[in-house]
């Protein structure tokens, strides 16, 4: 059975201008202590997809899905109490800024142990030394002398290395971590990548890292789901993904690294991302895209398994894998 | 050694450096209260180097090493606290107030958030225009039409004119604060972080429309990143910072071709590559940068360094040549 099962999730938005799909029909399978990349542009909806998993979006956003199942239960029709008793328990989630993640008028101690009490219970001694236990995991050196510590007296990286302690407190089996490395130094974020994936590893934790940056997912998933303009474009094993990609658009970005670059010159994706209310008819990518032809200004694909990946295209990129 | 770094960084003697900094210092006094005697924070302890027009030197480091304050100090916002900076021949440490007027329109600089660094409140036109106004004695007309020129050239439709900033997407942004730094016909344009805020496909766009305008204007470019991908791709020198201080500068195809400083080696292994081929063994480094107002004695890396020894502990390596670039590094011949 797997650990997280969605299909056709939307989440809309009322606005001035009538309806906004910010996501729409996101299918997604995850299975226990599996490592899935999330990439896409800023805008894209990888965000918001995950909040809607953990139950965070607010009205006026309005989440529908045909299926959205985690461990067994069904998110769906959860009542806001049964689900404050999986969410932070069972799903955790970490977010892009350590530093206004953290409440800065208690001390990190107080706020790791506050989520052991409200989720383990146990006798405050106890909790203590769970506590000092969970630092220590996390790598945080002389972790008892931290406890009293506030967030302002820690760097970024420790920060953000107590958000962990306090999303794998109560041994979770799917973290959510959005952007975790994107306010941190080079060196530190190599640090906090591997301290996340030895994490899973260790505790056969399945965990979605959301990311704009290649490097990052293709250093750390297994699986990568590519985002665009509210869709999921593409999807395959993360090894595959970087040799071959099969949507338009992820080879298009892949092509826009400089790294990949053969000549001086980058190669770009003429136009920008589509706005709320400029979303094309037909394949959301279609104005933007090399290979367009008739059909994809006016059918818009289906997330369909083609060529070994599953893509969101009427004409995936052939080529073998090498 | 500073005369010998001048003379490793410019290989091309007949042209003259737009820009050359030599043992380049910053200090700030730091209060902590009445009762703890004031301290002395080196935000820069001593940079050299040079740069000739139509160049680009890649300044790169962690947060805290610098590279802001040296991009302040380049672009005359703060005055060094010793050393010497010749801009176009001239030095700012002892410049008199007419010089400087003179000097600060060579020098424009590109800010990393195109969201912070445009007054929301102006149109792009005044936004523009208003450098021009300052420092020229042109007429309004005259100054309409260099903007609209400007815009076009920087990839923006000149109907946008009167346009306010958040009408545009973060790469428009970033291409007028590009256009606005160009508009005063700089010889330096010192760019911080200047696409680290923008998507990827975005970023391609905004590094080709700097490489282009580079060619085209002669600019010297002072780049200062964290993004070792950009860098490698952008750069013709690279000066690798750390606590305020150089570690490793030199042509950047022999630094990324055998990085000799630790540092420089954590770096560059630390950074995510999606080619499994590209990938080094991950050479991480342990714990986090010092604190620069109490810096570790001896080589400021030597606590997080894998090949440090006791004299890395005691005694600070100077910045020589070495293998074609110059690296601080005591143990720079072990470190392969």
């Amino acid at each position: 059975m797997p650990l997280l099962e969605i299909r056709n999730l939307a989440v809309e938005f009322q606005t001035h201008r009538g309806p906004f799909r910010a996501v729409d029909g996101v299918d997604l399978t995850l299975e226990p202590g599996e490592l899935l990349g999330v990439v896409g542009e800023s805008g894209s909806g990888k965000s918001v997809t995950m909040l809607a998993v953990m139950g965070l979006i607010a009205w006026p956003g309005k989440v529908t899905a045909d299926v959205m199942r985690f461990d067994g239960i069904d998110l769906m029709s959860l009542s806001d109490s049964d689900r404050r008793k999986i969410v932070g328990k069972d799903i955790a989630m970490i977010f892009q800024e350590p530093m206004t993640s953290l409440n800065p008028s208690f001390s990190v101690g107080y706020q790791i142990m506050e989520t052991l009490a409200v989720h383990e219970g146990g006798s405050r001694r106890e909790r203590r030394r769970r506590t000092i236990e969970l630092l220590e995991q996390v790598g945080i050196p002389a972790a008892a002398s931290r406890l009293d510590s506030f967030p302002h007296q820690l760097s970024g990286g420790m920060c953000q290395r107590v958000m962990i302690a306090m999303a794998i407190a109560c041994n979770p089996k799917l973290l959510i971590a959005d952007e975790p490395t994107t306010a941190l130094d080079v060196t530190i974020q190599a640090q906090i990548l591997d301290l996340l994936v030895s994490l899973s590893r260790e505790r056969n934790m399945a965990m979605v890292l959301i990311t704009h940056d290649m490097g990052v997912v293709a250093e750390t998933a297994q699986r990568v789901m590519v985002m665009y303009a509210s869709q999921q474009v593409e999807e395959q094993p993360a090894e595959r993904l970087f040799e071959q990609p099969r949507h338009p658009y992820t080879a298009a970005l892949l092509e826009a690294l400089p790294e990949r670059a053969l000549e001086k010159r980058l190669n770009t994706i003429p136009g920008v991302v589509p706005g709320i209310a400029d979303r094309p008819s037909g394949c959301v990518f279609n104005p933007r895209c090399n290979f367009a032809q008739e059909r994809c200004r006016i059918e818009q694909p289906l997330l369909e398994p083609k060529l070994g990946a599953r893509v969101r295209c009427h004409f995936p990129i052939r080529g073998d894998v090498s | 050694m500073s005369a010998v770094a001048a003379a490793t960084l410019a290989p091309d003697t007949a042209t003259k450096p737009v820009l050359e900094a030599r043992d380049l210092q910053r200090h700030y006094r730091i209060g902590r209260g009445w009762l703890r005697q004031a301290a002395t924070l080196k935000a820069v302890a001593g940079a050299s180097f040079s740069l000739t027009a139509g160049r680009t030197l890649a300044v790169v480091g962690e947060s805290g090493c610098g590279k802001s304050t040296l991009a302040r100090m380049i672009t005359m916002i703060e005055r060094p606290t010793a050393g010497h900076l010749m801009i176009d021949g001239t030095d700012i440490v002892d410049a008199d107030k007419q010089q400087l007027h003179v000097l600060r329109p060579k020098v424009q600089m590109v800010f990393q958030d195109p969201y912070g660094s445009l007054n929301p409140r102006k149109q792009v036109g005044q936004i523009l225009s208003e450098p021009l106004e300052i420092n020229t004695d042109k007429s309004g007309k005259e100054r309409m039409e260099i903007a609209r020129a400007m815009m076009a050239r920087v990839g923006l439709r000149p109907e946008f004119y009167t346009r306010y900033p958040h009408m545009f997407s973060g790469g428009q942004r970033q291409r007028i604060a590009i256009a606005r730094a160009l508009i005063l016909n700089p010889k330096i344009v010192v760019a911080d972080e200047p696409v680290s805020a923008l998507d990827v496909s975005i970023r391609a766009q905004v590094l080709n429309l700097l490489m282009d305008l580079q060619a085209e204007f002669n600019l010297a470019y002072l780049f200062i990143s964290h993004d070792l991908s950009v860098v490698r791709h952008i750069a013709d020198e690279l000066m690798v910072m750390y606590l305020g201080r150089p570690v490793e500068q030199g042509p950047k195809q022999v630094i990324f071709a055998e990085p000799r400083h630790p540092y420089t080696q954590a770096l560059l292994a630390a950074t995510p590559s999606v080619d499994p081929k590209a990938r080094s063994k991950r050479l991480t480094v342990k714990g986090e940068l010092p604190s620069p107002i109490d810096p570790p004695p001896g080589c400021a890396f030597h606590r997080r360094c894998p090949f440090a020894t006791e004299v890395c502990g005691i005694e600070r390596p100077e910045l020589r040549s070495f293998a074609g670039r110059m690296v601080a590094c005591h143990h720079a011949e072990k470190t392969l």
